[in-house]
């Protein structure tokens, strides 16, 4: 037995991040986190498919809000993020420590991520101008395509625990999508302390939802569910890329596939991320002719 | 006051009511229709392997109009095996710019013959000659040459990427607008460089036939374009074919559910344009006889065969019961029988089966105990015909308002306020297109931004462009044909 201390530290509870809320799971189960060594860090919920529900729920009901925000407003709220990161680093590069990276991975993993959030914070006001088309259609209508989120998108999150997740999170949210995250399994340590960092950066209750646990309990659930309108898988196992596509064709789900192995590259951050979770709206609109007055004005 | 009778003082101008048209027929003669169609697979017709063919009728009048072959799975492969040699071999090697020049060739060889194609079009698919002569083709013509010239200039369309493209391309088409949904197809394709095996439907497979002559008449290296004729089974093995890595297919969402299951295991990429439940949305300050004209051209148009048909119409309270009387006096002056003659407004149905599809609709209608109203047209007595019909008293819950039905029906729902109606009209699996008719500008606006579909027309409906992207939200599927948007299917990077 060790010596007691002079002072006991406090222990964290990693719970799960519904609603803007932090429940535990509604079936009372838990999953060891363990760190590099094989010991245990910590007791995570073990998410139950009801707890994915809720959280889906919660993602449409926060998904108007979201994306009717002003396009700026969502920069700023993904810059806060970054700041709010910022703030917290040593919290992260501890955590991300525990979980066995090296000191140096870990403060690249968490640098990485907060200028990943300021990258994307950027282009919350603009990929609209790069991707959007007025077309000259050739009757006398006024036609336009703009990008408008997908909806509720089911995240499978990377297995680089902070810069992966956020590097899939970030396009989801800068194009006003609202997401229910599943964390990677072995290290959700970060996840979680995420989900504290937004919920302290004005994302509303709802945007963001993270779910720890078993994805291959949770997988089959999520994939199927009505109400979610993409999914997005990182890793590369044929197995699950096929079962997702499978399970999605119940309401046509979009499966969007970003199989990165390194998240710190330049090129695994593009508003074509951002726009492969986008759809196309044309607007037809006709334009009066004035016949017979002869001006060419 | 709405509840008083507006009587109007003027005739109604109404076939069979003193005003009566001359029949105006377009001539048959110009479209040469050979008895029997081979499959054009690496430049050359083709028999098919195993010998089989299957007729095809004139909707109009059910008589025999040609055969054509029937693509077994071998057809299949020799179609995929002479597509990737032509990609390997010639597409994927020319200068885009030639590649475009090509693509140019097909509108003017296109444009040249337009008239025998509206002419095959009308006589293979039942739809009025007037739509074939003065929409399909000349549409058809004008998306091969407006893909035509993005050929050399594709690095502009997508910032700071190259594309590249994705090699062969599996297409299937629907049978509601042939030789247009052909041209969406195939133009793109050849634009981003990939080369194609295409099936056409089995009921109306002619005119992709003459656009697979008029591409060997074009001089298309062999196997760029391979057109392979036949059924489900046909389409099923083109699908499941190994070596292809592209499929875009136009259809029912039922068969567009089971493609995504198919190849669910395989990196074929895919895109998919399924059904639709069209809400057309008419507010009280809407130009009232505009909005008739809209809903009539909504639904009516093509005979209903359209997956963006605005088949539901959700009109507001105040104004309902004067709009359905104008709608109904609209209605009674629709011109239903021979689509080849020029005055006719609703053609053929497109098959026995899709007759008989559209019937059972019917009769579930009048069973749920909703109020049908339809043209007293007299119809043809061969062929397959169905009045303008149209249902009020339909519940949001109806099948008459949930299913897509692909024929000349309307159900006629009503609405308060903008709120409601767009609970309404995005209470569907479906989210292809919309309808809205208002006078207020910002309510436009604010309606096309909240409604779940991919195409909103304002004060107008059925308009389609080359230039403008056309495809669905939800379970009307993913993906964009036509514009800048067209091309990100046929590129991969």
């Amino acid at each position: 037995m060790k010596k007691p201390q002079n002072r006991i530290s406090v222990l964290k509870t990693y719970k799960l991040y519904i609603g803007g809320q932090f429940p535990r799971t509604e079936s009372g189960r838990s999953i060891a986190a363990l760190d590099a060594k094989g010991n245990k860090i910590a007791n995570l919920c073990m998410a139950s498919r009801k707890d994915g529900r809720e959280a889906i729920v919660a993602a449409r009901a926060a998904l108007g809000g979201w994306n009717q925000r002003a396009a700026n407003n969502r920069g700023q709220i993904l810059y806060r993020i970054a700041e709010m990161l910022e703030a917290r680093k040593d919290q992260f590069i501890a955590e991300l420590q525990l979980q066995g990276l090296s000191r140096v991975a870990a403060l690249a993993e968490t640098n990485g991520a907060i200028d990943r959030w300021i990258y994307y914070a950027g282009w919350c006001d603009k990929y609209q101008a790069l991707f959007s088309t007025v077309n000259p259609v050739a009757s006398s209508h006024y036609n336009f395509s703009v990008c408008e989120p997908m909806g509720v998108v089911t995240i499978f999150a990377p297995t680089s625990p902070l810069l992966g997740l956020t590097s899939v999170l970030a396009p989801c949210l800068a194009g006003g999508n609202t997401a229910v995250v599943i964390a990677d399994e072995k290290r959700s340590l970060c996840a979680i302390s995420l989900a504290e960092v937004l919920n302290s950066s004005d994302v509303p209750g709802g945007v963001v939802n993270i779910l720890t646990g078993s994805k291959a309990e949770l997988l089959p659930w999520l994939a199927e569910h009505r109400d979610v309108n993409a999914l997005v898988y990182t890793e590369r196992d044929p197995a699950t890329l096929s079962s997702l596509r499978t399970r999605a064709t119940g309401n046509l789900k979009r499966v969007i596939h970003w199989p990165y192995t390194n998240w710190s590259l330049n090129k695994a951050q593009s508003p074509h991320l951002i726009m492969d979770l986008q759809e196309i709206k044309t607007t037809w609109h006709p334009i009066q002719q004035i016949t017979g007055s002869g001006a060419s004005y | 006051m709405a509840t008083k009778k507006t009587k109007s003082s003027i005739r109604p101008l109404r076939p069979g009511s003193g005003w009566t048209y001359a029949p105006a027929p377009e001539s048959a003669a110009i479209a040469r229709i050979d008895e029997q169609y081979e499959l054009f697979i690496d430049g050359k017709w083709q028999k098919p392997s195993g010998g089989s063919y299957f007729d095809s009728i004139n909707p109009a009048n059910e008589k025999k109009l040609y055969r054509a072959a029937l693509a077994n799975e071998k057809d299949v492969e020799k179609a995929v095996t002479a597509a990737r040699k032509a990609f390997d071999k010639y597409w994927k090697k020319m200068p885009p710019a030639e590649r475009g020049k090509y693509i140019f060739r097909v509108a003017r060889l296109m444009q040249e013959q337009a008239r025998e194609l509206s002419i095959m079009e009308t006589l293979d698919g039942g739809k009025p000659i007037r739509e074939s002569r003065d929409f399909d083709v000349p549409m058809a013509c004008n998306h091969f040459f407006y893909y035509a010239g993005w050929a050399d200039k594709l690095e502009y369309a997508f910032p700071n990427r190259t594309p590249k493209p994705i090699g062969v391309a599996a297409q299937i088409t629907p049978w509601n607008f042939p030789l247009l949904m052909a041209a969406w197809k195939i133009a793109p394709a050849l634009a981003t460089g990939n080369t194609i095996v295409l099936k056409p439907a089995e009921t109306t497979s002619l005119t992709t036939l003459k656009l697979a002559s008029i591409i060997q008449e074009a001089d298309l290296p062999p196997g760029v374009v391979n057109i392979i004729t036949g059924a489900g089974n046909t389409g099923a093995a083109l699908v499941r074919h190994p070596g292809i890595n592209k499929i875009a297919f136009t259809g029912s969402t039922a068969v567009g559910k089971l493609i995504q299951q198919e190849t669910a295991s395989s990196n074929k990429k895919l895109t998919l344009e399924l059904g639709g439940k069209a809400a057309n949305i008419i507010f009280s300050d809407a130009p009232i006889d505009q909005a008739v004209e809209g809903v009539v051209n909504g639904i009516f148009f093509n005979q209903g065969h359209v997956c963006c048909a605005g088949s539901r119409v959700y009109v507001q309270e105040s104004i309902a019961p004067i709009f359905l009387q104008k709608l109904k006096d609209r209605m009674a002056t629709l011109l239903v029988g021979d689509p080849m003659d020029k005055n006719t407004d609703i053609g053929a149905i497109n098959s026995a089966e899709q007759l008989e599809k559209i019937n059972y609709y019917i009769r579930l209608g009048k069973k749920e105990g909703s109020l049908h109203y339809e043209n007293t047209a007299t119809l043809p007595k061969k062929g397959f015909y169905c009045r303008p019909t149209l249902f009020t008293k339909v519940a949001q819950s109806s099948r008459l308002a949930q299913e897509e039905i692909f024929g000349p029906v309307l159900a006629i729902l009503t609405f308060r306020t903008e709120d409601e109606v767009i609970e309404k009209a995005n209470n569907t699996p479906y989210g292809l297109s919309a309808g809205v008719w208002t006078d207020k500008g910002s309510r436009i606006f604010n309606m096309s931004k909240r409604l779940k579909a991919g195409v909103v027309w304002a004060n107008s409906y059925n308009l389609f462009d080359p230039t403008s992207p056309f495809g669905g939200y939800k379970e009307s599927g993913y993906g964009r044909e036509g514009g800048l948007h067209g091309l990100s299917p046929y590129v991969t990077f």
